[in-house]
């Protein structure tokens, strides 16, 4: 136990996700010993990252100001939404750039072990982006996991009767890897959704 | 295939231990409390990833130390791999296989397989359905590896929907009350999407059911036949061994895998959907997964007798050596190799002419480890190497031949 403050930093920084009780002490020394500038813009950027970031009211991605960036952006295709659980999945499938539509983050998937259920996420602020027509394709892109798919069955079976092209990520290989070292349900996939060369 | 060679550090009783071993049979002779069980258990462990005497790693590691590394050197057509583990008890194990690290440890599965048959194994024939079905499982994995996937993806989502059946029981049971849901722009009871999420999670969770439900039907039909001619060797022919898998779904479909039926997946995919809506007040009533393999037994019988409450003391030791060698012999003609057989403290207690036949049905497997607390316990045609063990310390006594 270190006294008053240093330990309660350590504490605090304990409480952050993958930081253990070793990481947080290190960190809580380095702080101790850089400038005084280092020490204050960061605290700077904690507390803004409170006060101005807020969530995007059409898509729910973090932003800045009443709409994201990508929502603002007028060149991108307003007929495609791609459906992510977090807004760290929007900056994954940005740096692809592939993807020229827009997003709805669900804020999750549903776990009932967590207790999120359907009416925890943003489904229904979904339907009613949908319900104005201009969206033609919805493309899934929940997380590969068990509460992932769930998450991605959930949503497939309200579209279902929608006029809409709805479509799921693919899952398979890793680009560049060997396929002796791909595990059976990763390769099964792959084999699933093999795409054709030619007849 | 055999271990060439066990090294320990921390686990259970060692601090440290080196065994080395050699094809044939091996004997560790010591009092009790001494180790012995240790020393099998381990290799136990690195062909399962579980020991067969405790549910958590916890009780494995050494009283006071951190962790344990179990490390054996398995040889198979001559050819060596070598397995470490490093158990970490409150969080994630590590494995390594030829020095390189593994990111999931159950790629080491399959590497080395054993049958160990053990005093606790009387709870096959005499204990809970769980401990069959753990019975059955451990074999698919050790079969096939690809199962312990399965088994894991089935657990978990046992372990979603129950939270959903145990969460929405309130709103199950009644639903009047009307809340904001996504359905477009209509409101729908909160019952409904109650309901909805629960399909979902039926679908999810009946995609990994039946391939389990499946794959332990086709193994207990080519279980069947080793099983009869184990258990008849063992008795000496005094009544026939059978099983017959009992499973959770509907009357007139369990009735069909009773009879030995293997139905393709889709179609107990199907069942096991309409077996959920058939169930489904009950399990919100009862906020539990009532239908599906976790529910499901394996039939044991003697002659026209269940095993279970009719069988003498020593008809059930018989019983569940037969299904473990029954276990061993199919492994043997599935991998055309031989697996480790570890028989822990069995000859005790087995009657003398017992004893002696199984002897005689082990005699020629690859590599066999005995455990024994009275060397003369195990019949003279099994003594083989011997190794004394005492207080954790490992002392060769000698070959006997």
């Amino acid at each position: 136990m270190y006294e008053g403050a240093v330990q309660d930093l350590i504490d605090e920084l304990g409480r952050l996700p993958g930081v253990g009780p070793k990481g947080a002490q290190r960190i809580a020394f380095h702080l101790l010993q850089a400038d005084p500038q280092d020490v204050e813009r960061l605290s700077d950027v904690l507390l803004a990252v409170k006060e101005k970031v807020r969530y995007c009211e059409r898509c729910f991605n973090v932003a800045e100001s009443q709409l994201c960036r990508v929502c603002a952006d007028q060149r991108r295709d307003q007929s495609a939404i791609c459906v992510v659980e977090e807004p760290k999945d929007v900056v994954a499938i940005e740096r692809t750039r592939e993807f020229r539509g827009t997003y709805h983050v669900l804020g999750g998937a549903i776990s009932p072990i967590d207790g999120i259920g359907p009416g925890d996420l943003r489904f229904t602020e979904l339907m009613t982006r949908l319900a104005s027509g201009e969206v033609t394709e919805v493309i899934i892109a929940t997380d590969p996991n068990l509460e992932g798919e769930a998450t991605a069955a959930y949503l497939s079976r309200f579209l279902k009767g929608m006029d809409l092209k709805v479509t799921r990520l693919a899952s398979g290989l890793p680009v560049g890897g060997d396929l002796e070292y791909a595990d059976e349900v990763t390769l099964g996939r792959a084999f699933e959704g093999r795409t054709l060369v030619h007849v | 295939m055999h271990v060439r060679h066990l090294t320990l550090a921390d686990f259970r009783s060692y601090p440290r231990a080196d065994l080395p071993l050699e094809p044939g049979i091996t004997t560790l002779v010591g009092l009790n409390g001494q180790g012995k069980t240790n020393l099998v258990e381990a290799i136990g462990y690195v062909a399962t990833l579980s020991s067969h005497r405790v549910a958590t790693d916890a009780p494995l590691v050494r009283f006071g130390a951190g962790q344990s590394i179990v490390r054996a050197a398995v040889v198979r057509d001559g050819r060596e791999s070598v397995v470490e583990l490093e158990l970490n008890p409150g969080r994630a194990n590590r494995a390594r296989l030829n020095k390189s690290p593994l990111t999931r440890p159950r790629d080491v599965l399959g590497t080395l397989r054993t049958v160990l048959f053990a005093p606790e194994d009387l709870a096959l024939v005499k204990g809970d359905p769980g401990e069959r079905r753990r019975f059955l499982d451990d074999l698919l994995v050790a079969r096939q590896p690809r199962w312990a996937g399965v088994r894991a993806d089935h657990d978990k989502l046992l372990k979603q929907r129950g939270a959903l059946l145990k969460s929405a029981q309130p709103v199950l049971r009644k639903g009047r009350s009307r809340r904001r849901v996504p359905d477009g722009l209509d409101e729908v009871s909160e019952r409904e999407s109650a309901l909805h999420t629960l399909e979902v999670w039926n679908a999810q969770l009946a995609q990994v059911a039946a391939p389990l439900i499946y794959a332990r039907l086709r193994l207990v039909r080519d279980l069947g036949p080793h099983l009869a001619s184990t258990y008849d060797e063992v008795s000496a022919g005094q009544s026939d061994a059978r099983i017959t898998y009992r499973a959770s779904l509907r009357d007139e479909f369990a009735a069909r895998l009773a009879a030995g039926e293997v139905p393709e997946i889709e179609e107990i995919h199907a069942e096991l959907l309409a077996s959920y809506d058939a169930m489904r007040a009950q399990e919100i009533e009862r906020g539990q997964n009532l239908v599906g393999p976790h529910r499901d037994d394996l039939l044991l019988t003697l002659g026209e007798l269940p095993a279970k409450g009719y069988a003498s003391h020593g008809e059930s030791w018989s019983f569940a050596l037969g299904l473990k060698l029954a276990a061993y012999h199919l492994l043997r003609t599935d991998l055309r190799d031989d697996p480790v057989l570890i028989l822990d403290d069995v000859f005790a207690e087995l009657d003398s002419g017992r004893r002696e036949r199984l002897a005689a049905l082990v005699a020629d497997c690859e590599q066999v480890l005995i455990t024994a607390a009275v060397p003369e316990d195990v019949p003279e045609s099994l003594r083989g190497r011997s190794v004394r063990i005492r207080l954790g310390e490992i002392e060769e006594v000698g070959s006997d031949e």
